[in-house]
């Protein structure tokens, strides 16, 4: 068995001391360290990054990874996933990935139900840029792009992936790793695309930890259902990526439907598939 | 008999090519052999579309802007083609909706009589193209049955009655004793090639003139062995299949130049991160939209060039669909072989007019890839002597396997260290060696014609056809290499070091093969260019080459 530490890579961590992302990495290590005690063979785990400070975490994991490009997570998960559909994969994005550059990628993962876990990095500001302002930054964001102030309201990522369908859609806080690891255990367990935010500060460019230690709060079992949509979207709601005073965390919604891979494979594994013979539908051309 | 030509032509929506292709397939049947051209404007209903429909005794692989027989479903068909009429030619026309000389059958009144639906007028100028042809009725019957999938029973009877309307034979085709041949198309060829090769899925996002092998292959699916999949952008398609290889599937994508714009980021990452992977790209006019539904050869400079970055790619481009069909099964093979992007080049002309297919399915095999013998401790970007690390695939061995897109050590952890990024870019850079060396195994440039003659047409991808043609004709070699990247410059030269001119010809504005080849030095002496989204006829082509020469 693979421990903790044993998971780690020769790679020097090039994170900033008190950066968001050690929260999510510890949290990612003792998830697959736990599911592997449970039989998970790690053999069969994939892990993909995009491009910015989050995407350095394929390179800390000694698993099989998938560094990818800014805004592609999606759909090379995708891929991998139907190539294989028998690989558990998850796939790390950041908030400039996610909601930014690969939007659309994001919106037809949630529709379509491909059975892949997604976490975002959301620290809601452009890290390895130095400090512009992101999908998720609160209106008036100044940062270097924005001198007087971003002029757009932000996006509520959770809302979005409610209205695209997704089955799965969970809210977590780097600062609290031990709600984080439960949200990743039950995301990648869930049969179908997973969605988890990860509020995540960025120590250098935008220290949140104070705000966000002051406003969450827990969704909790017997007091919240998940399986209620209109319930997921006023949670939602409560805040909006801005200013606030309470903000939820927790699994929003659950529910398990069919699959992308499920209907479009219909148990077929592609990369065990062996090529027909052309020559049958080659007569039928004559 | 040596040869006809038959224009069919209508309006959108009087389903023209199925005629075109019922037409095809009868003469096909009395052992011709055909070339299928499709002529369309991007629309769904109305506008102006014609087949030509071209078939001889020998191999043919081009069309004429002269035809034999012209038959039309409306009047445009007679307005704007009758010039292309040979002397002796004939009309055949809807009598109640044309007006013409020739011969008019009441394509309307038959339909009506036996209670069809008016598209089945295209079934009754079949039935009466047949009579005039002289070709057997049982024939015919034979192909309705086998090629209409609704009311065949009604298609028959419509059929017969023009067929029995005609009372005179007028231009008798006779019947050939050579074996019938498969008619498809250049992206059903494409299609099947890369199935050969082994392919696992085919991703597309729907552009034509290449939508045709995501429908051919999605259709096929089952008998094939292929999972398709079309998701939501050019984008999506290209680092889709880069995951699908990446697991170990053999994947293709497949688009025109606009669709691939959008896949570029995704090729220069399967050269950073060398992942196995084939682009198929159809060739339409641009720049953007362009004239979506028409033909061009304006995108070789951009495949060739295409991606950000130093890395190595191939480029095939293929003439007829024999060559679409070797071609992309030795792209799938190259690309696993060295792990590099591989282009199948194509255009509207290749990809959707239909051949008579010659080729033998057994010569395109799987070959095997470079694999991990599961020894020590894998190293994904291992630095080998000719560059090629063996691969392993998530899930299936003892392997953690990392790649990415960012500069990277043997293991594929990221790294800024300037001698890593010397040696792994050397790496990289020296499968050239080995790519050459396997790529001179296989014919590079084909020659054709005359080949005494110092006159040489030099031709790239679909415009073979007319060349040959015209050489024939005329007595010159035709040159026309098969590999545009890397350029195999060492036979181009030998096949034209005793040339004393050199005529290129092309379907572009700008002469893109002239300009690459004599960025090497061979000096072209005049271009032959057309680009009105319209293909070389053979005898376009040869009044064109006559004026150069004179």
């Amino acid at each position: 068995m693979t421990t903790v530490k044993e998971l780690g890579t020769y790679a020097q961590n090039t994170w900033c001391p008190g950066c968001g992302n050690f929260g999510i990495l510890n949290s990612i290590k003792k998830v697959l360290s736990d599911l592997q005690d449970q039989g998970l063979d790690l053999n069969k785990l994939v892990l993909a990054s995009g491009i910015g400070c989050h995407a350095k975490i394929v390179d800390y994991v000694k698993v099989n990874s998938f560094y990818s490009i800014h805004g592609r997570v999606p759909p090379p998960i995708t891929g991998i996933k139907l190539a294989n559909p028998d690989l558990v994969v998850i796939g790390h994005a950041g908030d400039g990935d996610a909601y930014g550059e690969g939007i659309e990628h994001l919106i037809f993962s949630a529709k379509r139900n491909i059975n892949v876990t997604f976490i975002v990095h959301n620290n809601r500001v452009y890290g390895l840029t130095t400090g512009q302002f992101t999908p998720t930054s609160p209106a008036g964001f100044i940062g270097r792009s924005t001198p007087r102030g971003s002029p757009e309201e932000p996006l509520n990522p959770i809302e979005l992936m409610l209205s695209a369908g997704a089955g799965f859609v969970a809210r977590g806080f780097a600062g609290k790793p031990k709600h984080l690891q439960l949200l990743i255990k039950a995301g990648i367990e869930h049969q179908g695309f997973a969605f988890i935010d990860v509020l995540q500060p960025c120590f250098t460019f935008y220290n949140t930890y104070d705000f966000y230690n002051q406003k969450v709060y827990e969704l909790t079992d017997g007091e919240y259902d998940s399986s209620d949509r209109e319930a997921a979207f006023a949670r939602a709601g409560e805040w909006a990526y801005g200013e606030g005073e309470r903000i939820p965390i927790g699994i929003f919604y659950k529910v398990r439907r069919p699959t992308y891979d499920e209907k479009l494979l219909k148990g077929r594994i592609p990369v065990k598939l062996k090529p027909g013979n052309i020559r049958s539908i080659l007569e039928k051309h004559i | 008999m040596k040869e006809i030509s038959i224009l069919i032509g209508g309006k959108a929506g009087d389903g023209i090519r199925q005629a075109g292709h019922t037409l095809a397939r009868l003469l096909n049947r009395i052992g011709y052999r055909i070339f299928f051209y499709d002529d369309y404007p991007s629309l769904i209903r109305g506008g102006h579309n014609f087949s030509i429909i071209r078939a001889s005794k020998k191999k043919i692989q081009a069309h004429k802007e002269k035809v034999d027989l012209i038959v039309a479903l409306n009047q445009d068909a007679v307005d704007k083609h009758r010039h292309r009429l040979n002397s002796g030619g004939i009309i055949l026309y809807d009598s109640e909706k044309v007006e013409a000389q020739g011969v008019g059958v009441d394509f309307v009144g038959i339909v009506k009589e036996l209670e069809g639906v008016p598209i089945m007028r295209n079934t009754a100028a079949i039935g009466a193209l047949a009579g005039i042809l002289d070709i057997e009725w049982s024939v015919l019957e034979g192909v309705i049955k086998d090629t209409i999938e609704k009311e065949v029973d009604l298609n028959i009877k419509i059929a017969q009655s023009a067929y029995n309307s005609i009372e005179k034979v007028w231009l008798s085709v006779p019947k050939l004793n050579q074996k019938m041949l498969p008619l498809i198309s250049g992206n059903e060829a494409i299609a099947l090639g890369a199935v050969q090769a082994g392919l696992n899925m085919y991703i597309a996002y729907p552009m034509t003139p290449a939508s045709a092998i995501l429908h051919y292959l999605a259709e096929h699916e089952d008998d094939l062995g292929v999972v398709t999949i079309h998701p939501e952008s050019e984008i999506g398609v290209a680092l889709m299949a880069l995951g699908a290889a990446y697991a170990g599937a053999k994947a293709m994508v497949g688009t025109s130049g606009g669709g691939f714009a959008l896949m570029t980021e995704a090729l220069s990452l399967s050269g950073q991160g060398e992942f196995p992977i084939v682009f198929v790209m159809v060739q339409r006019p641009g720049p953007s939209t362009g004239v979506p539904t028409y033909t061009m050869q304006s995108d070789l400079s951009f495949a060739i060039n295409s991606g950000h970055g130093e890395f190595l790619k191939v480029v095939l481009a293929p003439g007829n669909v024999e060559e679409a069909f070797y071609l992309t099964g030795l792209a799938m093979n190259l690309a696993w072989k060295f792990q590099i992007p591989c282009f199948v080049l194509s255009d509207k002309h290749l990809s959707e007019s239909i051949f008579s297919f010659d080729a033998d399915p057994d010569k395109v095999k799987p070959e095997d890839p470079l694999l991990w013998d599961g020894q020590g401790e894998y190293k994904r970007y291992l630095d080998t002597q000719n560059g090629i690390s063996p691969l392993a695939f998530p899930g299936n061995s003892e392997a953690i396997v990392k790649v990415t897109s960012y500069e990277h050590d043997e293991y594929g952890i990221t790294t800024e260290e300037s001698e890593q990024i010397v040696r792994m870019q050397q790496k990289r850079l020296r499968k050239k060696k080995t790519i050459e060396d396997e790529l001179s195994k296989h014919e590079q440039v084909k020659v054709y014609g005359n080949l005494e003659s110092k006159t040489v047409l030099l031709c790239w991808g679909s415009t073979k056809g007319a060349c040959i043609e015209v050489a024939e004709e005329l007595g010159l070699k035709v040159v026309q290499p098969l590999v545009l990247e890397p350029l195999p410059i060492n036979s181009l030269k030998k096949v034209l070091s005793d040339a004393d001119k050199i005529i290129d010809v092309e379907v572009n504005a700008t002469g893109q093969l002239a300009k690459l080849l004599s960025a090497h030095g061979i000096c072209i002496d005049d271009m032959i260019l057309r680009f009105d989204g319209r293909p070389f006829t053979v005898d376009f082509l040869l009044e064109k080459v006559k004026e150069v020469l004179s």
